[in-house]
């Protein structure tokens, strides 16, 4: 937990400069319609939390989101009757998205960025093939409530967050969290104790491929149906992670802190909002920050030059 | 040599794959009807990957070091309007034109490599970073392409000496250039070294932190050299130039089809060179069949895939 104290510096004071301008903010509905906006996000950086945590990337996230929000609206069409069959089919190409990315990367012995990448290229060739450039059909009112309806007062899009990341603790807790973490960090030494390695490596892809379907149910009911909506989130999850102290190479971090990790970048988009940097030097301001954040989370006190921890080998 | 007996092994394997799929493409572009290397497609091919090709090169010193670079797609825009700005239509300017822009690039890469080494940020992030830091900046001041090159400049991008055009002696010499430098230099070594392991390399004597800043200086520069190139062809300086092309990724893709590992250490320039002429003459075996381009998307993607996965089963199959 104590890679997490920076990150978590880093959130509270990006949450107190955001309510001295805009003291709305720390009221209930301000902070639910705050944790609305990021859900999607923190639910991808979960499920790219497993992947990388077993010394893994996934680039494919942004363009699994993207066309799952296209084949939703192609198939649903507005027709109301259609939602949960394709709510359950989202989730199932999810699934196999990342089934098909790990065992790729496990049994092909492929490096994970090149398959991920691969896969990029896959759907978003598929889709644009399928649809003929440019995404048709409507998503239905069914569909829509998750990303912006809610129970009273609490948006859906917070109790699916609440309840997947509630999950993602307890699974990082139960043997498969353990296991996992393991053969990130070592994974010769884990495979010679008996881990199946490859096993839970697809495991904790088939969930980054899950949170990519979860993300784009949020997404296409909040943000609507475009080509790009999935556009950049792979980065954006990664960042997230890493902003988490979550170590690129694997075995190291939890998932809270990852969590939290994209709650701050949401943080820092809202106060660049707010602050009314204009949309392009936005950029800017964001590249500095994740460099800062990082830097500041791998020097430790009292300051002493440790190796750094193989990371330069982390894409292997 | 045993480095330069290992380095054979992967090149052998794109050229292979290179030869085939010429081979492929050959004979489905005669049962279409058409004719597959002519004059014009290979001139074509040329043209198309010498931009890409410039990049990956640098790219591959990066890799080979252990790193990568994402920030050379923005980059590769900067430069572009950087060019194009300073020339300002005007033959005389081209010089300080062309100095600025390998000056701004080594900058780019000495932050790159700096952020690395010093504040000890991994390169996917760091690079990251650096990229949005270009893009911000970029959007920030253009909202289309800027500035003017001159006609003397342009002949970079179009003319050509016989069937080979310039663009592609650019890139061959900055290849030969590459390869000199990893085969026959003590900077080579060392990158091979920094890049197989890094703590074996520094407790051998090696500054492994000034080896990695110097392969992000050249893979910057390499970048700055591309948006030379992509500037003359336009005529002018794009924002996003550099971003359309996917440079990033498709350049670390190309590496990694040309049989270079991507966690460092092993492969070279001639099998990148390789890599890049293969995504090239697919490209072009899927313009002669008038192929939907989103097909093209989703081959490519299969390819690299299938591609670095025999390379894992060939290097599983042998001690090495």
């Amino acid at each position: 937990m104590r890679r997490a104290l920076p990150i978590l510096a880093v959130l509270v004071a990006l949450l107190t400069a955001i309510a001295l301008v805009n003291p709305h903010f720390l009221e209930p509905a301000g902070f639910l319609a705050f944790l609305k906006r990021a859900a999607p996000l923190v639910i991808l950086a979960a499920g790219q939390y497993f992947v990388i945590v077993s010394g893994e990337f996934d680039l494919s996230v942004g363009s699994l989101v993207t066309a799952e929000v296209v084949i939703a609206a192609r198939l649903i069409d507005g027709d109301e009757s259609a939602t949960w069959p394709v709510l359950v089919l989202l989730i199932v190409i999810g699934l196999l998205v990342g089934l098909v990315n790990g065992v790729a990367t496990t049994k092909l012995r492929v490096p994970s960025f090149i398959v991920t990448l691969g896969m990029l290229l896959i759907l978003s060739g598929a889709v644009f093939l399928w649809t003929g450039g440019a995404p048709r059909g409507a998503l239905s009112e069914g569909f829509r409530v998750f990303g912006r309806g809610g129970l009273g007062p609490v948006p859906w899009s917070v109790l699916i967050l609440v309840a997947l990341g509630a999950a993602a603790i307890r699974l990082m807790r139960a043997d498969f969290g353990k296991t996992l973490m393991a053969a990130g960090d070592n994974e010769r030494a884990a495979a010679l104790s008996g881990v199946r390695v490859d096993r839970v490596k697809i495991f904790a892809f088939m969930l980054s491929g899950l949170a990519a379907a979860v993300a784009a149910i949020l997404l296409g009911g909040f943000a609507g149906v475009s080509a790009q909506v999935g556009q950049g989130l792979e980065f954006s999850a990664i960042t997230a992670v890493v902003l988490g102290g979550v170590a690129l190479g694997g075995g190291r971090g939890s998932v809270p802190a990852a969590m939290a990790g994209a709650v701050t970048l949401e943080a820092l988009f809202t106060l660049l909002n707010l602050y009314g940097i204009s949309g392009a030097l936005e950029f800017t301001v964001q590249g500095v920050i994740i460099i800062a954040a990082v830097a500041a989370g791998a020097i430790r006190l009292p300051w002493k030059p440790t190796p750094r921890r193989g990371d330069a080998h982390a894409a292997s | 040599m045993p480095l330069l007996t290992r380095l054979r092994e992967p090149t052998q394997v794109v050229f292979l794959a290179l030869l085939g799929l010429v081979a492929v493409g050959w004979a489905l572009v005669a049962l279409d009807g058409g004719q597959f290397l002519t004059l014009e497609s290979v001139v074509g091919i040329q043209q198309r990957s010498a931009a890409l090709g410039i990049v990956a090169i640098g790219q591959t010193l990066a890799i080979l070091a252990g790193s990568l670079d994402l920030s050379v797609a923005y980059l590769i825009s900067l430069a572009s309007l950087v060019a194009a700005e300073i020339m300002a239509g005007q033959d005389g300017n081209i010089g300080p034109a062309v100095a600025a822009v390998l000056a701004i690039s080594a900058l780019v890469g000495l932050v790159n490599g700096l952020v690395i080494t010093g504040l000890r940020v991994h390169a996917f992030i760091a690079t990251l970073g650096v990229a949005l830091i270009i893009k911000g900046v970029v959007d920030h001041l253009y909202d289309g392409p800027a500035g003017k090159v001159p006609e003397s400049f342009q002949v970079l991008g179009y003319s050509r000496i016989g069937p080979i055009p310039v663009s592609a002696l650019l890139w061959a010499g900055v290849a030969v250039l590459a390869w000199f430098l990893l085969s026959r230099t003590r900077l080579g070594y060392r990158i091979y070294a920094v890049g197989g392991n890094e703590e074996v390399a520094r407790l051998s004597g090696i500054r492994t932190g000034r080896v990695i800043v110097l392969t992000h200086v050249l893979c910057s520069v390499c970048a700055g050299i591309a948006g030379l190139l992509l500037a003359s062809r336009l005529g002018a300086g794009a924002p996003t130039v550099g971003t359309d092309g996917g440079y990033d990724l498709e350049s670390i893709a190309a590496v990694v089809l040309g049989g270079t590992a991507l966690a460092g250490g092993k492969g070279g320039v001639a099998g990148t060179v390789g890599g890049v002429l293969l995504l090239a003459v697919l490209d072009t075996a899927f313009n002669q069949l008038e192929v939907n381009s989103f097909v093209k998307d989703v081959v490519r993607g299969v390819v690299i895939v299938v591609a670095v996965a025999v390379y894992a089963r060939r290097t599983v199959g042998r001690p090495a």
